[in-house]
Order: C-alpha cells, then structure tokens, then sequence
C-alpha cells in the first residue's frame, strides 16, 4: 500500500518577475504530521497555498511541476473539490462573525449549499468540536456568535470547521503565530491527536513547535527544499550545513 | 547648533502652538453647531405663519393652489415618496452589483480603476447635466412609451424622474457599497474559499453578511440625497400640484415646488408655506442621517 498522499513535483512558482519555489519535489505520508520550516520570506506558505490552489487568488501567480493527491493531480481537478478534499486554517483565527458558533462549524456544507438534516447537523457539529477539543467550552453556547472565544478557541473553532469537512490532508500556516503559549500547546496536543484521521502539513517559523509535534520535517530556504526526513534525524543529524546552521539559530 | 529633533513639553512655544493649534479646531466645530441651530431656528421661524394659520391641514388636504390659498404639502410629500422610492428600487440592485463587482471581483488592474474612476466621475456631474440629458433623451423616449401603452403622453412625470435620481444615486450608493465590501477582511473571504465555496457562495454567505450595515447606510444615504434633489428633478418633473395618480402622472416634490414657486411668490403667507415645506425635508433628511447611524451601529460586526 502507498504511504504517500500527496506528492509534489517539480514545482516552481513565480509571482510576477519573483521566484518564489524553486523546483520542490516532495511526498507527504499519509496519517502523519509534517512541518515546513524555514525563515520568513523562504516561501514556505505560498508551498502549502498551492497544495489547495489558494495562490490562484494572488494574480500574476505562474506555477508549472504537479502535485497529485492519491495520483489525481490537483491541478486537473475542480478547485472547489480540491479544496474540500484539502482543508486550510490560516495564521490568524477567521471564524465567521456573521455566524454562531453552530453554523460555522458546518460553514462549509453551508456555503456550499449542501443539504443536511437537523440530526446530520448536530452529529457533525458534536464530533467536529469534540475533535478540536472544544465541544465542552462551548456546548451550552451553539447559538451564540464566537466574538467572545478567546483567540485559541477560536482557532480551534476553524480547525473544526475544517475537519467537518471530512478533508483527507490539513493544511495548518502557521497556526499558533497568533496565538498565546497556553492556547499554542493546546493547538499542539490537538495536532498530535488528529493524525489519527487526517494528513497534517503544517507551515511554522517556530523550531521547537516542528520538532515537538512532527514526525517529518521539510527546511526551505529561499524557495528552496533545502532537507526533507524525519524530525528525529533533522534535528539530530541533519546533513545540510544550511539546516544545522538555521536550527543552532545562526539565521533566520 | 540649535536642537531641534526633541519634543520638549516644557517649551513655552510648543504649549502656545498646541494651544492655538486646539482652539482653531474647537473654533471649526462649534462654527458647525452654530451655523446648524441658526439654519433651523431660520427655518421655524419662517414657517411659524404657514403652521399658526394651517396647522394639520396642511398635511391633510388634497390641494395646493396659491391662486385661490390652498396649501396643502400632500402632493409634494407624495410626489417626494414616489420619486424617491422607485429611484431606489431601480437604483439598488444596479449599485450594489457594481459594489460587488469592483469591490470583490474585480479588485485590481485596469478595469479595477477604470471603473472606479468613472463611478466617482459620474457621482460629481453637475445635477443640472444629468437634467438637461433627462429632457432631450429620457422625457422623448418615455413619451413614446407612454404613447404605446394608450395614456396621456406627458414625458415628463415620475417615472422619468426616478429614472434621472437612479442615474444619479448609482456612483453615489456603489461608490459607498465598494468602500463598504473592499473592507471586509481578507482573512474571511479566504476561509470562505478555502472551504471550497465558489466566489459567488462568499459573496452570498461571507461578504454580504458582514457588509450588511454599510451597504444598508449607503442606501439610507442615497435616500437622504435623492430625497433633496432639486434641479435635474424639476426639470422632468412636470410640476403639477395634485396627488399622482399614477407613475406617469407629472408631480411635485418638496425640493421642486420651492424651486419653482419660491421666485413668484409674494404674499408673506406663500412664502412662509414654502419655508414650511422646506421644514418637512430638512426634519427627513436629519432622521434619516440618525437612522443611519443606528443602522451601523446595531448591525456592525464584532470580531
């Protein structure tokens, strides 16, 4: 059977005169926690934005090489099935204000108009929060607007709404940059729980956050993939000189 | 060399200026407050007569005739509330599809300006243009209209002046909806399309949600500035001083008939009917402007 549930080729991205990826060729392991480090600027989020198609937003964004998901290359796909099959929670926590808490958990399934019945609904709604290890701060509070979570709850609010989409792979940039050490190893718990059922790739410029939750590890540096294994052997023996110098913190 | 890169707060001439710098803008504040009381107290006082002598009747009777002194402001009100609202009713859906095209979709680039260069060009012609266009284009075409259905084929009437008001709240309400939409965060329409929503499903369940009250005191604002319109409406009006009876029918609004009347007329009692009519608008128009901010305040998001 294939270990691998994702893998990238070839992949070279510009935005305009800029080139920000050069020629990564990568597989993710499916059911395991992978973390692209690199400093600021080393294109790392754009990385995990064209594992969803979130770059086709920015104009002037040329990308050639392929990234396949279960051999399917993403990239023949629909961008809306791409992403359902790919979630994303970003740096900073988005829940939708205009929603409870309820509804945002199940925003997917409402923006895109997909039907649901009420007992469907409060399945979903109760294991996607219970995955998030948020169902017991807020069950008495569904109906409520999330303005008053704390910025940890929220963001484990828009984990929920990711996982309730039932997504094969997570994409998680930078997901604790925003956020308290308390509420950061909470989020960190949670990553370690949840490759239980999903694929993580998760963005961080924070190395002890990559070295404590992940099992591979990927360094960029300036577009490119510098070193790619295991977290245990990066950190311990890494074999390029650059890596070692980025993780004694010479740069970066 | 003197020092001169340190703020010093002990500096005499620093207080001083700071002192002066504050009292120019209290100054302009309170100049505002002023002007607004005198304009008002203006205004009551002027139409005290018209109010002693008609009292309720003056928003009750069916008539304004200064030929045998019939006041009544019903017509105009009316007239003003046909206009008005079925200038929005057009107006609306084209600005606030404009606003979602140029602040959403089309966000940068040369189409991007092009079209809000034009939006915010259109939104400063002279309402006296937007008038004289009325007469030689609209007020011939609906004449022939009204000529194909059978009715009496004035051209001039409500219904062409809806249409030059929605001509003309269209920059004004989509240049405020754009605002309105282009500051919706970022980080929402991303989540919304990171879940796999089509851009138009954002639209719908993201970005209209949350830009619901600015969008709303946009239209409350066109209906403030459509409502005291005055040239271009009383150019294509018709001005007829009887109730409508129907959006064909030419009218009156409270802006028009003082614009047209207040130059003829002489006796103290006519002038101050007017200046009651001008009461009415100026009492609208304030509600209107405190309605809107208690729209944004009630439906302003929390984050």
């Amino acid at each position: 059977m294939n270990k691998h549930i994702l893998e990238i080729d070839r992949l070279n991205v510009s935005i305009g005169a800029d080139k920000i990826i050069k020629d990564i060729s990568m597989a993710f392991f499916r059911k395991k926690v992978t973390a692209i480090m690199g400093p600021s600027g080393c294109g790392k989020t754009t990385l995990v934005r064209c594992i969803n198609r979130m770059h086709e937003l920015i104009p002037n964004t040329v990308v050639t090489g392929s990234i396949t998901l279960y051999r399917k290359n993403i990239y023949e796909m629909n961008p809306i099935m791409v992403r359902r099959e790919i979630g994303m929670v970003f740096q900073r926590p988005n829940p939708f204000p205009t929603m409870s808490i309820y509804d945002n958990v199940i925003a997917g399934y409402l923006l895109n108009g997909i039907k649901l019945t009420r007992s469907e609904k409060d399945t979903l709604v109760e294991s996607s929060l219970a995955k998030a290890g948020l169902w017991n701060e807020v069950k008495d509070a569904l109906h409520r607007r999330g303005a008053f979570l704390s910025g940890g709850q929220q963001q484990r609010l828009c984990i929920a709404r990711a996982l309730a989409m039932k997504p094969r792979v997570l994409l998680l940039d930078e997901p604790t940059s925003a956020l308290d050490p308390k509420s950061t190893a909470h989020i960190e718990d949670l990553i370690s729980e949840l490759k239980e059922t999903v694929t993580i790739i998760m963005v961080t410029h924070n190395i002890g956050q990559a070295s404590r939750v992940s099992d591979f590890t990927a360094f960029l540096y300036l577009g490119e993939l510098v070193e790619y294994g295991t977290t245990e052997k990066l950190f311990t023996v890494p074999d390029d000189k650059r890596t070692e110098e980025y993780l004694s913190r010479k740069f970066g | 060399m003197r020092k001169t890169s340190q703020y010093n707060p002990e500096d005499r001439n620093i207080r001083l200026y700071e002192a002066i710098f504050k009292l120019v803008l209290k100054g302009a504040g309170v100049i505002m407050v002023t002007l607004l009381v005198a304009l008002l107290v203006t205004i009551l006082w002027q139409s005290w007569p018209s109010i002693r002598e008609y009292g309720i009747h003056f928003y009750t009777g069916r008539k304004w005739d200064p030929v045998f002194k019939e006041y009544s402001a019903l017509p105009f009100i009316l007239g003003t509330l046909a206009t008005t609202l079925l200038s929005l009713v057009i107006a609306v859906p084209i600005a606030i599809s404009l606003a979602i095209f140029s602040g959403f979709y089309v966000n940068s680039g040369f189409l991007a300006s092009a079209i809000r260069t034009l939006v915010d060009l259109l939104a400063g012609i002279p309402s006296v243009i937007y008038g004289f266009w009325g007469l030689f284009i609209l007020v011939p075409v609906i004449r022939k209209l009204e000529l194909s259905i059978g009715i009496v084929p004035y051209g001039v009437g409500i219904l062409t002046s809806s249409i030059i008001l929605a001509i003309m709240i269209i920059p004004y309400a989509a240049s405020i909806g754009r605002d309105v939409i282009t500051m919706v965060p970022n980080d929402l329409k991303e989540a919304g399309l990171a879940l796999g929503a089509t851009p138009f499903e954002v639209v719908h369940r993201v970005v209209l949600p949350y830009a619901k009250s600015g969008l709303l005191s946009g239209v409350l604002l066109s209906f403030g500035r459509a409502i005291g319109e005055t040239m271009a409406v009383t150019m294509v009006i018709g001005n007829a001083n009887f109730i409508p009876g129907s959006i064909f029918d030419p009218a009156n609004t409270l802006s028009s008939v003082i614009a047209n009347e207040f130059a003829e007329a002489t006796d103290p009692l006519y002038i101050s009917n007017l200046v009651h009519l001008g009461l009415i608008l100026f009492v609208t128009t304030t509600i209107i402007g405190f309605l809107g901010r208690a729209v944004i305040r009630r439906w302003s998001v929390n984050r």
